[in-house]
């Protein structure tokens, strides 16, 4: 890209900007590095932290389409469930016996899927939108439902043997191994995703987010960005139903269900979109917020859950991002002020 | 083969009565209300209430049904729909989400999980064969009420001044407005009646729909689908799209029976494909 004279000034310190925002901050790495001692910390919980662990990798793919690219989707289920049976079909058959090749290969089905279908969601409002990409997720569903003699049906798909990892780690009955493999994987999807949004591609999907007329007049390519980053998020979504898959040794027609898309949904809206950690932050409050929940009433936690969506709108989700910035800022700043970097450049706030 | 096509049509019309609340709603306001089905569903435990407990009539059972789920959506539009309508589509599909998880916990809380049936009267039980075609009697029961709710619905929307109105507030709210309509009100006595209907349609499909509290999740996607299909506009194109729907889904499930919905979603999918705005929609540029 050729910049006039004048402006290389103003472009120097837009590049200065992006870069110093790119950078990891003292505040990641403090937050990667608890996760990463939780696997000491809490040997007991590892049951439901690799849950979360899945849920936040899979919350993590429909940030990427809704916190970056503005789609609304409810079938991300779809790639997930998708994904899942295949991770489960190719252990049980013996197609593929290395859980990670098994894993990087459930990945690309579900990118490829999503490709295949991106061309179809990308139509239209956001209500035709909601109904195509629910509807793939039910129709998968269906397909599922109808060949039951590949995959279990209603029962589930049983009888899924997974090797050792690498050839040398089994999944253990309480999930220490299980939990460890999910968070390496969390970790390296995320680092991947993050590299992603903030490359220039990343930026110029936020402008198309922002606006797509202006942006397609800018020149970016609004319809093959939008198709290239569902496919990446489809991509994510597959890896955490393989996951899911490959640490239960099961996998049900429940993963295609509506609940669990409408589950992601309220899981990122508690995290808030668009700055990556919210699936993360928002898989881990779900989680333990569900089996606070559960363990007092165990039948109608759903109840309430539906009243945390309803509260969390009712208040207004931009003021619970407002909050949520103002605190992050504060840890940002103290942080900041802790480790003694280099004052960071003042620029406006890239939103 | 008639057979099927009969109930396909009586299926079809419970569908639009079902749904045709939701498309008023949807073309109004431009308000995603994924909630619809938890009236259709009050009023179906309304009349398994009534006529199981208190041995109220059938045919008093469905007016009050009607009544009780309009105060109930006309009290929830006032007190909590109105701060929704301005927000994004994300917060419209997240609340009202989180209204049905709610209504669903709460049924399975006061009335059990199992399903409930309504007892039918024994005239209306049966079937009578016409020209060798079997017809159950509640089906045709069925079809003669939402027969005349559709037209009595297509009378006031055309030719009665608060039809009008309506039409110009769906047309173009803002001049509308300008004109002196009073929008919030004709929204809100709209979606009370849109919820009444539901309610009526629970509770006469409590017999062929099956009533239990996952309900409002089951049909959800039914009604989106006669909406977005039929196109919000009018509501010819709701009727025809949940026409057919009914017999689309009862002749799929008839003749390919494990592919069950496939069918459905698969006709939705292409349709709105072919035109994102559906089939019926006219060409509006908004």
């Amino acid at each position: 890209m050729t910049t006039p004279p004048l402006t290389s000034a103003l472009a120097d310190q837009v590049s200065t900007y992006l870069k110093g925002r790119a950078r990891w901050s003292a505040l990641e790495i403090a937050f990667w590095i608890f996760a990463f001692s939780t696997i000491w910390l809490f040997p007991s919980k590892h049951l439901i932290l690799k849950d979360t662990a899945i849920l936040a990798l899979f919350a993590l793919s429909l940030d990427l389409i809704l916190g970056y690219a503005g789609i609304i989707s409810l079938g991300q289920a779809a790639f997930f469930g998708f994904a899942g049976y295949f991770a489960g079909l190719v252990a049980k058959y013996g197609l593929i016996t290395e859980p990670v090749v098994a894993l990087i290969a459930a990945g690309l089905v579900a990118a490829a899927l999503g490709f295949v279908t991106s061309f179809l969601v990308l139509r239209g409002s956001d209500l035709t939108r909601l109904m195509v990409t629910l509807g793939v997720s039910l129709m998968l569903g269906e397909v599922a439902n109808r060949y039951s003699n590949i995959t279990g049906g209603a029962d589930g798909l049983q009888g899924v043997d997974i090797e050792p990892i690498l050839g040398r780690f089994r999944f253990d009955l309480y999930g220490h191994n299980g939990y460890v493999y999910c968070l390496i994987v969390l970790f390296v999807c995320f680092v991947i995703a993050r590299r992603v949004v903030y490359s220039p591609f990343g930026l110029s999907l936020r402008s198309v987010k922002g606006n797509p007329l202006r942006a397609s007049a800018i020149g970016i390519p609004v319809r093959w960005r939008m198709v290239a980053i569902y496919t990446f998020s489809a991509g994510i979504a597959g890896i955490a139903g393989a996951l899911l898959t490959q640490t239960t040794a099961f996998c049900s027609l429940d993963v295609f269900s509506l609940d669990r898309s409408a589950d992601l949904l309220l899981v990122l809206i508690i995290g808030g979109t668009g700055y990556l950690y919210g699936g993360l932050i928002g898989a881990v409050i779900y989680k333990f917020l569900q089996d606070w929940i559960a363990n007092l009433t165990p039948q109608y936690w759903q109840f309430w859950i539906g009243l945390v969506l309803v509260t969390i709108v009712l208040i207004g989700r931009d003021r619970m991002q407002f909050w949520i910035e103002t605190i992050r800022s504060t840890v940002e700043n103290f942080g900041a002020r802790l480790v003694a970097r280099p004052a960071k450049l003042a620029a406006p706030d890239g939103k | 083969m008639l057979t099927i096509l009969f109930d396909g049509v009586a299926y079809g019309m419970l569908l639009f009565v079902l749904a045709c609340g939701l498309s008023v709603t949807l073309g109004l306001m431009n308000f995603i209300n994924l909630a619809h089905g938890a009236f259709a569903m009050a009023g179906g435990y309304c009349t398994v209430i009534l006529v199981n407990r208190f041995g109220v009539p059938f045919a008093l059972g469905l007016p009050l049904a009607f009544l009780a789920t309009a105060l109930l959506g006309g009290l929830l539009e006032r007190t909590l729909y109105v701060h929704v309508y301005a927000r994004s589509h994300l917060d419209q599909v997240l609340f009202t989400i989180g209204l049905v998880f709610m209504s669903v916990a709460a049924i399975d809380y006061t009335m059990g999980s199992s399903q409930q049936f309504v007892q039918i009267p024994d005239a209306l039980q049966g079937q009578i064969n016409v020209l060798g075609i079997g017809m159950g009697k509640y089906r045709l029961l069925i079809i003669a009420v939402c027969g005349l709710l559709t037209i009595a619905l297509q009378l006031i929307l055309t030719k009665t001044r608060f039809g009008s109105r309506l039409r110009a507030a769906v047309d173009d709210q803002r001049v509308a407005r300008g004109l002196g309509i009073n929008v919030g009100a004709v929204f809100g006595l709209t979606f009370a009646f849109g919820s009444g209907l539901a309610g009526l349609g629970g509770a006469l499909g409590a017999e062929i729909l099956g009533l239990d509290p996952t309900f409002p999740l089951k049909y959800m996607i039914y009604f989106l689908i006669v909406v977005t299909v039929g196109g919000t506009s009018s509501i010819t194109g709701p009727f025809f799209a949940s026409i057919l729907l009914g017999i689309g889904d009862v002749a799929g499930k008839y003749y390919v029976p494990k592919l069950g919905a496939f069918v459905i979603y698969a006709i939705m999918i292409v349709v709105l494909i072919w035109r994102p705005q559906g089939l019926f929609a006219r060409a509006t540029a908004r």
